[in-house]
Formats: C-alpha cells, sequence, structure tokens
C-alpha cells in the first residue's frame, strides 16, 4: 500500500500536504512525530475514515494493489474490509465479547453459526485473548480490562481477515504491561499482515516496526528502516526530534 | 537519494482498474435508497405542518369565496362593531346560529385574552421565581426532585385540570371572592395557569441553568449576595431564554382549549370584568363543531378561528425558538 | 443599604422564589389528593370491566379504558418509525449545515406549539374529509364507509400531534450513543445503514422507548384533537374496525364533568373515571423518567 503526493485539506487548512509513503507488505511501519503533525490523519486517510469528515478534499493517490483506494470504481466498504483499523481509545461495541469479534463478519454477510465460531476463535487466539476470555464469550466486553477491550478491537478488526491493519496509537491509553503485550502481539501480527502505526512513543517505534516515518508539520521528513531512523537520521530535524529535542 | 530509492521501493504502475463489482454496485444502490427513504420520512414533519395550514385554511376558504358566506360573515361583520338590534348602539356579538347569524370574533378574543391574562399573571411569576429557585437556590437534592414533579405536573392530561378547575377551584373561589358566575375568566385562567407553569417553569430553567458558572461566582467574589447575583447577573444573562418561556407560555394558553371548555362559562360576552364568564376561540372551535353542518357558513367560520390560532402560535413560536437560541449564542460565543 | 440589610432582603425574596416552587408542588399534590380522596373507593373492578349503564350515571368505563388503549396503540404504531426515522436523518444522515435539516427542524419545533383544536380541525379537514372521502369514492363505498370519524383518523391526528415529541427524544438518544461506535462499525466495513440498525439503534433503544412512552402520555390524555375526529359520547361496543368510533377516558371525563344530567349522582364515576385516566398517564411518565435517568447514569458511569 502506498501514497503518493497525497494532500489533504480541511476546508483551506491543509493537514498533509505531497506525502509519499509506501507501507510495505508484512513490515510494521511506525508514523512517529510531534502531535499535530499529520501522523494520524495521514493514516486515517489509508482507509477512508476522513471520508467522514465534512469539508476534506484531497489531491494524489492512495494506491492499494495497485488500485486507486479514491477511485470511482473502489467501494468504501470493501476498502475498510482490506484495510481494518484499530483507534487510540477501545471502542468495544455494548455488546458480548463474541458479538465484537464476529460483528465485521455479521455484517459481511456471514452466517454460519460454525464458521463464525471458528472465525471469532481464530482471531481471539491471533489477538491472545483466547485464554483469557473464552469462558465468558457471552458477556459484555465492557466488562474486560483496558487493554483487554484494546485487544479485543484488534481481533475484531482481524476477523475481517485484513491485508493491512491501520493502528492510531494503539496502547496509548494503557498501562505498561498492557503496553507490552500489545506490542508482542504486533509482532506477532506481522507476520500475516501489512502494519502500519501511528504513535508518539518513540521506544514504542524502535521496539516493535521494521521502517519508520518521521512526519512533521504535515509533510513527510524522512522515512527508512527504523534502525537508521533512530541511529543515522539523515535530516537534522529527524535527529532533534528522535533525540528528544523537541516535541 | 536513498530517501527516494527507498520509496520506490514498493511502487507497482497503475493500471486500468475494473468496474465496481455487482455486489458492491448493489450494496451502494441499497444504501442510497434507504437514505432516500429516510430523507422523505423526515419530509414528514414539514408536510404536516403545511397540510395542517392549507387543509384548515382550505375549509375556512369558502368565507372570501362564497357569496353568501361573504355577505353572512364579511370580514368587517367579525371585527367590526354591527347594529344588532335596532335603536341600539352598534356592538359586538357572537351567535352564529341564529334568524340573522351574528358574527363577531371580538367577544371570542376578548374572552381568550381574559382567561391568558389571568393565567400569564399567575404562572409568569410562579414559574419563573420557581425555576430561579431550582436553578439559583435549592439544595441539590431538592433541586433533583423538583424536576420530575414539574414533569409530573405538566404530564397531567388538560381535560384532568379542566376538571379540577370546573369541581374543585370554581367552588372555592366562587365562596372565597363572591362571585356571580360559578365559572369565569378567574377560574378558567388559573386552571390554564397549572397547565403553563411547567411549561415556563422548563424553558426558564433551561436557560438559567445555561449561565456559565463563572458569572456566578465573579458576582460572589464581588460581594454580591446570593439573592442579588441571582437576579442582577443570572437572571438578566438569561433574559431571553426567559422571555422565550413566557412566550411559550402565552402560546401554549392561547391555544388550550379542554381547560378554559370547561371552566370558563362559555358565554360570549363584551366586558372587562374578570368574573363574567368568557367564551375563548379555541372553545368556540371545540363547543360548536359537533353540531355545525358541514360546509356552512358557521363551518367556515370555525375553521377560520382554526387558522387564526394557527397564525398566533406559529409567530410566537418563531419568536420563542429565535430568543432560545439567543441566549445560547450570547452565552456560548458560538451560533448553534 | 447596609450589608446586613442587603443580606436580609435577599433572603425574603429567597424565600419567595422557594414559595413559588413550593406552590407548584403543593398544586400538583392537591389536585392528586383531591382525585385519590374522591376517587378511589369507586375504581372497582366492575367500574373497570363494565360499559356505562343507567344513562351514563351507573356502570364502569370499560369501553373507554379500551378505547383510548386502541387509540394510542394505532397512534403509536404510526408515530414511531415516522419520528424515529425522522430524528434519524437530522442525526446521521443529514450532511452538515443542510438547509433542509434546518427546515425540518423550525417545522418540528413549530409543530409541538400548534394548538391541540387545530390538530382536531385539521383531522377532520384532512383525514376524514379529504383522505376518507377520496378513498370512499376510490374504494366504490356508496356510503360513507371512511369519509367518518372513526378511531383510525382519530390516532393517526394524534400520531401528528406527537411527532415532535419521538423526534426530540429519539434525537437526544442518539446524542447520546458515542462517536467511537459508529467509526467502529464503519471502519469494520459496515455500511451507513448496518451501523444505525445494528450500533446506533440499540445504543439508542432506552432513548427511543422514552419518547414512545412520553409519546404514549401524552396521546392518551389529549381531547381535543378526537373531538370531531372519532371519539364517541357513549358506545358500548367496543371498537372493531378502523372506522369504528370509540369512548374514550379523557373525552369521558369532559362528558361526565359538563353534560350530565344530575351532577352529584355522576361526581363519584368522574372522580373515578379522572383517577384511572391521572394514574395511567403518570405511571406512564414515571416509566419514561425511570428509563432516562437509568441511561443518563449508566451513560455518566461508562466515561
Amino acid at each position: 500500500m502506498e501514497a503518493r503526493e497525497l494532500t489533504l485539506r480541511y476546508g483551506t487548512k491543509t493537514a498533509i500536504s505531497k506525502i509519499s509513503l509506501a507501507i510495505l507488505e508484512r513490515q510494521v511501519t511506525a508514523l512517529i512525530g510531534p502531535s499535530g503533525c499529520g501522523k494520524s490523519t495521514f493514516l486515517r486517510t489509508l482507509n477512508r475514515m476522513n471520508d467522514l469528515i465534512p469539508g476534506t478534499n484531497h489531491t494524489g493517490t492512495i494506491l492499494l494493489d495497485s488500485m486507486d483506494i479514491y477511485d470511482r470504481s473502489v467501494d468504501v466498504v470493501d476498502l475498510r474490509r482490506r484495510v481494518g483499523m484499530v483507534f487510540q481509545k477501545s471502542n468495544p461495541f455494548p455488546k458480548s465479547i463474541f458479538e465484537n469479534v464476529a460483528y465485521g463478519l455479521r455484517v459481511g454477510g456471514m452466517k454460519d453459526k460454525n464458521e463464525l465460531n471458528t472465525r471469532v476463535e481464530k482471531s481471539l487466539r491471533g489477538a491472545a485473548l483466547w485464554d483469557e476470555v473464552k469462558d465468558r464469550l457471552n458477556e459484555s466486553a465492557l466488562g474486560l480490562s483496558g487493554g483487554q477491550q484494546q485487544r479485543l478491537c484488534i481481533a475484531r478488526a482481524m476477523a475481517v481477515e485484513p491485508e493491512v491493519l491501520l493502528m492510531d496509537e494503539p496502547a496509548s491509553a494503557l498501562d505498561p504491561i498492557a503496553t507490552a503485550k500489545i506490542e508482542e502481539l504486533i509482532h506477532e501480527l506481522k507476520a500475516q499482515y501489512t502494519i502500519a502505526i501511528v504513535t508518539h512513543n518513540m521506544q514504542q517505534a524502535a521496539r516493535v516496526s521494521d521502517r519508520t516515518a518521521f512526519f512533521y508539520m504535515g509533510e513527510l521528513v524522512e522515512c527508512g528502516p527504523t534502525e537508521q531512523i533512530f541511529t543515522n537520521p539523515r535530516e537534522k530535524r529527524t535527529e532533534d526530534y528522535v533525540t528528544g529535542k523537541f516535541g | 537519494m536513498d530517501r527516494q530509492a527507498v520509496m520506490q521501493q514498493g511502487l507497482a504502475e497503475t493500471i486500468p482498474v475494473p468496474r465496481l463489482s455487482p455486489e458492491a454496485r448493489r450494496r451502494q444502490l441499497r444504501e442510497k435508497a434507504i437514505a432516500g427513504f429516510i430523507t422523505l420520512m423526515a419530509f414528514t414533519g414539514i408536510a404536516a405542518l403545511v397540510l395542517i395550514l392549507v387543509f384548515v385554511a382550505k375549509e375556512a376558504l369558502a368565507l372570501f369565496t362564497e357569496a353568501e358566506a361573504r355577505h353572512e360573515a364579511s370580514l368587517s361583520k367579525m371585527f367590526l362593531p354591527q347594529v344588532v338590534r335596532q335603536n341600539r348602539p352598534p356592538a359586538f356579538v357572537w351567535q352564529p346560529v341564529s334568524g340573522v347569524p351574528k358574527v363577531s370574533m371580538i367577544p371570542l378574543f376578548i374572552g381568550t385574552l381574559k382567561t391568558t391574562a389571568v393565567s400569564m399573571l399567575v404562572a409568569v411569576p410562579v414559574g419563573v421565581f420557581g425555576a430561579l429557585y431550582a436553578a439559583e437556590f435549592a439544595p441539590r437534592r431538592l433541586r433533583e426532585l423538583l424536576k420530575p414533579v414539574i414533569e409530573l405536573l405538566a404530564g397531567i392530561p388538560s381535560v384532568v385540570l379542566g376538571f379540577f378547575a370546573l369541581m374543585v377551584m370554581a367552588t372555592f373561589l366562587q365562596d372565597t371572592l363572591g362571585l356571580n358566575t360559578r365559572l369565569n375568566a378567574v377560574v378558567a385562567g388559573l386552571g390554564l395557569a397549572l397547565a403553563i407553569v411547567p411549561v415556563i417553569f422548563t424553558v426558564a430553567e433551561d436557560s438559567l441553568t445555561a449561565v456559565p458558572r463563572s458569572y456566578r461566582e465573579a458576582s460572589l467574589a464581588l460581594g454580591a449576595t446570593p439573592w442579588e447575583t441571582a437576579w442582577k447577573v443570572v437572571l438578566p444573562a438569561a433574559a431571553p431564554g426567559i422571555l422565550a418561556a413566557c412566550v411559550l407560555g402565552f402560546g401554549r394558553a392561547i391555544g388550550e382549549t379542554m381547560i378554559i371548555l370547561m371552566a370558563s362559562g362559555n358565554a360570549a360576552i363584551v366586558s372587562a370584568n374578570l368574573g363574567d364568564s368568557v367564551r375563548s376561540l379555541s372553545a368556540t372551535i371545540a363547543a360548536e363543531m359537533g353540531e355545525v353542518v358541514v360546509g356552512s357558513t358557521h363551518y367556515s367560520l370555525l375553521f377560520f378561528i382554526g387558522v387564526q390560532l394557527f397564525l398566533f402560535t406559529f409567530v410566537l413560536n418563531m419568536l420563542a425558538s429565535t430568543w432560545t437560541k439567543r441566549v445560547v449564542k450570547k452565552l456560548t460565543g458560538s451560533a448553534s | 443599604m447596609t450589608h446586613a440589610s442587603r443580606r436580609a432582603v435577599g433572603l425574603a425574596l429567597t424565600s419567595l422564589t422557594g414559595l413559588a416552587a413550593f406552590l407548584m408542588v403543593a398544586m400538583l399534590a392537591l389536585i392528586l389528593l383531591d382525585v385519590i380522596a374522591n376517587g378511589a373507593s369507586h375504581v372497582t373492578w366492575t367500574f373497570l370491566s363494565q360499559p356505562p349503564s343507567d344513562g351514563m350515571m351507573g356502570g364502569g368505563i370499560f369501553p373507554a379504558i379500551i378505547g383510548t388503549a386502541a387509540l394510542t396503540l394505532l397512534m403509536t404504531l404510526a408515530v414511531m418509525p415516522v419520528g424515529v426515522l425522522t430524528a434519524v436523518y437530522l442525526h446521521e444522515y443529514a450532511p452538515p449545515n443542510s438547509r433542509f435539516a434546518r427546515w425540518v427542524r423550525v417545522a418540528v419545533v413549530n409543530l409541538a406549539g400548534v394548538p391541540s383544536i387545530v390538530f382536531g380541525l385539521f383531522g377532520l379537514g384532512f383525514f376524514i374529509l379529504f383522505v376518507g372521502k377520496g378513498m370512499d369514492r376510490m374504494l366504490g363505498h356508496e356510503e360513507l364507509y371512511w369519509a367518518q370519524p372513526g378511531i383510525l383518523w382519530a390516532s393517526l391526528t394524534l400520531a401528528v400531534l406527537t411527532l415532535p415529541v419521538v423526534i426530540v427524544s429519539t434525537e437526544e438518544a442518539l446524542r447520546a450513543v458515542p462517536m467511537d461506535h459508529r467509526t467502529a462499525s464503519l471502519a469494520l466495513g459496515a455500511t451507513q445503514s448496518q451501523t444505525l440498525a445494528r450500533v446506533v439503534l440499540p445504543g439508542a433503544l432506552p432513548g427511543i422507548l422514552t419518547g414512545a412512552v412520553l409519546a404514549i402520555s401524552r396521546g392518551a390524555g389529549e381531547v381535543a384533537p378526537i373531538l370531531f375526529t372519532g371519539a364517541a359520547y357513549f358506545l358500548p361496543d367496543l371498537p372493531s374496525r378502523l372506522n369504528s368510533q370509540f369512548m374514550h377516558l379523557g373525552y369521558h371525563t369532559y362528558v361526565l364533568a359538563t353534560q350530565s344530567p344530575d351532577v352529584e349522582a355522576t361526581r363519584p364515576l368522574l372522580y373515578a373515571t379522572v383517577l384511572v385516566l391521572l394514574l395511567l398517564t403518570f405511571a406512564l411518565n414515571l416509566v419514561a423518567v425511570i428509563i432516562r435517568t437509568r441511561t443518563r447514569r449508566k451513560a455518566a458511569g461508562a466515561h
């Protein structure tokens, strides 16, 4: 998945400008930068969640499998089934754990009970949550802890088997132990998924990602292998940021 | 340079994309149909309001189009004094069912105004002061009790309030005030007050609580007493909302039917005495529509009264909503 | 003025506001006590299960209870879909700053202020004389069938009257559903209508129910709109068809209170009828209040 010369405006205010960035397959790409730099906005354009905000318009293209996702021939519903998203604040539905995970499958038209069961179990195992919840699948998801809720949201996103998983600061609201679990999970997921993760936590970016993109003031300053970005950045601004001089 | 190279890693040429899949197209069509249906449903509210005006006006139209009706109930006969009996000064008389129908609406207007005036005189102070108490002075517990109680009062059907005015208040007032007629403008007005106090209270309380806490704190910090703060700072800040509350109450009072029908005595008397029986616009429709011949002049007249009631309350509502918006705008600094 | 006297004046006026609040509560209590004291002893099983007899001076109010129930049921069936979908349009579908949505809001606010007697005229002029007549002509009824007062027309009239109640409470309920739930659903590849049906409406259900209950309570008590659209003075038979006339608790109250040949004889019947009507509307209001406070508390607890 990649963006080419992507510019996005809210009304007349430019949120991100001329971003060209590839999210490589089966790798974790971390988007870092100070708050308001456009990294979340960029992430949200990748599955067109920004469509929901009135007054946005964009130029440039985003390609998924060489198809422009803003092309008229792409249905946004299909796109979002292929590009899943996990949000900053865990947002399970006030339904049972099972129904939360099965949600994407059900709206996609899956009715077969056995198939649903299999997929739900698979997703929950994938999100390393199965052992904790297998005895209370029919209880409300709101009874889970914050970290469990976030992993449930990851399981929910994985259930529809998307190709790309977008994560918008998935661990920012969690305690260190829950965060560690999420990071471990991300590490395991990249065997199957292409992942883009927004984080304001540079240690986290360094720990989980293969590649890192540094955003500043709506522009992409630098992008490269994570190790290089953190140890040997090309740009002065990147260096200042990763060494903690601002941000 | 290196950056450029890295970026090119994942690049692939744009190839001509296939058309929207049939499934996606069906889905989009369905979504469009659903959105269209919902929008259509939303049209009902507008349609209802327009249809009310159109169909009530339609039945009244004969007054202006048919010669006989125009003669029998011309605008001057409705609104100007008429010679009713030989050798008497011209007067306003509502007697639509008689040898020579007398169709002056002035007695009905007077009746409506009298009952409304009585009810407003009582309901505005009680409603606004009650709201002030709830918003400014009441302990939290009491306020939380007060609001549902007022909601219950608002939930009493007007026919029950009419019954109460008729059975209890009328007797009580006749005994204490020594009025000649048992059912009169005062009884009906007080019964009406029971119906509009909750309206005034609710809207006034809403706009009082919308006043930011900082206003109060600033005033109290300057040494003003709680009363002075409430009266000189909070109340003026919420003034448009209070005004809206009163206007809404006024609109309700003009249009309210059952209470007046039951407790006003229903005699179309032109006088300034609040102790006389009165006949209001709304009660006239309710009382006479049952016996009227469809299509007759009298029938059209009743619908014409309906048109007038509709227009009065429409104007009052528009005023009230403008003022409510103003209070929001003033206090939040944004138009919404 | 000294500070002490300012305080004293303030205190006096403050107690005056307390008095106003007390007065409202006292009036409610007075009405309730009067109705209960005079009516409770007469509300018996016979009273609830028998039609009126002896020229309305005896018997019970069974047909009026059933008539009121049937009327409000039909009304609810008519008003809920329209009201809920209108609110859904306003809150979920309308584009921001939509002029149409603004018009709808203005119309709803004004609809709420139209006097109930005008709704009665509307019901007569529109439903009976226009729609009903048109239906009779189209369906080939020689005699009046639809073009006469009946329970269908009365309930539709009340549905129009209660439409604003439903719209306002539904919109409030929709506002209480967290935006997060909508985004989560859409991000999972649900369409807007699926999000609505599976996430938004279930989340708003308690608020929608509150609206329904409030509408029923309002509709059950209104008399003016049904005066000429279907309420009957005396009709021991229960409404059996959509064009049947019907007895109604509120209308029955009006009739007993104003048109009784012997006021003293009907007084207990009248009080008992009012008590039943009041109990009905209060029970409904109470249910609405309970649902609402419970959901508000829940919503507050979730954040």
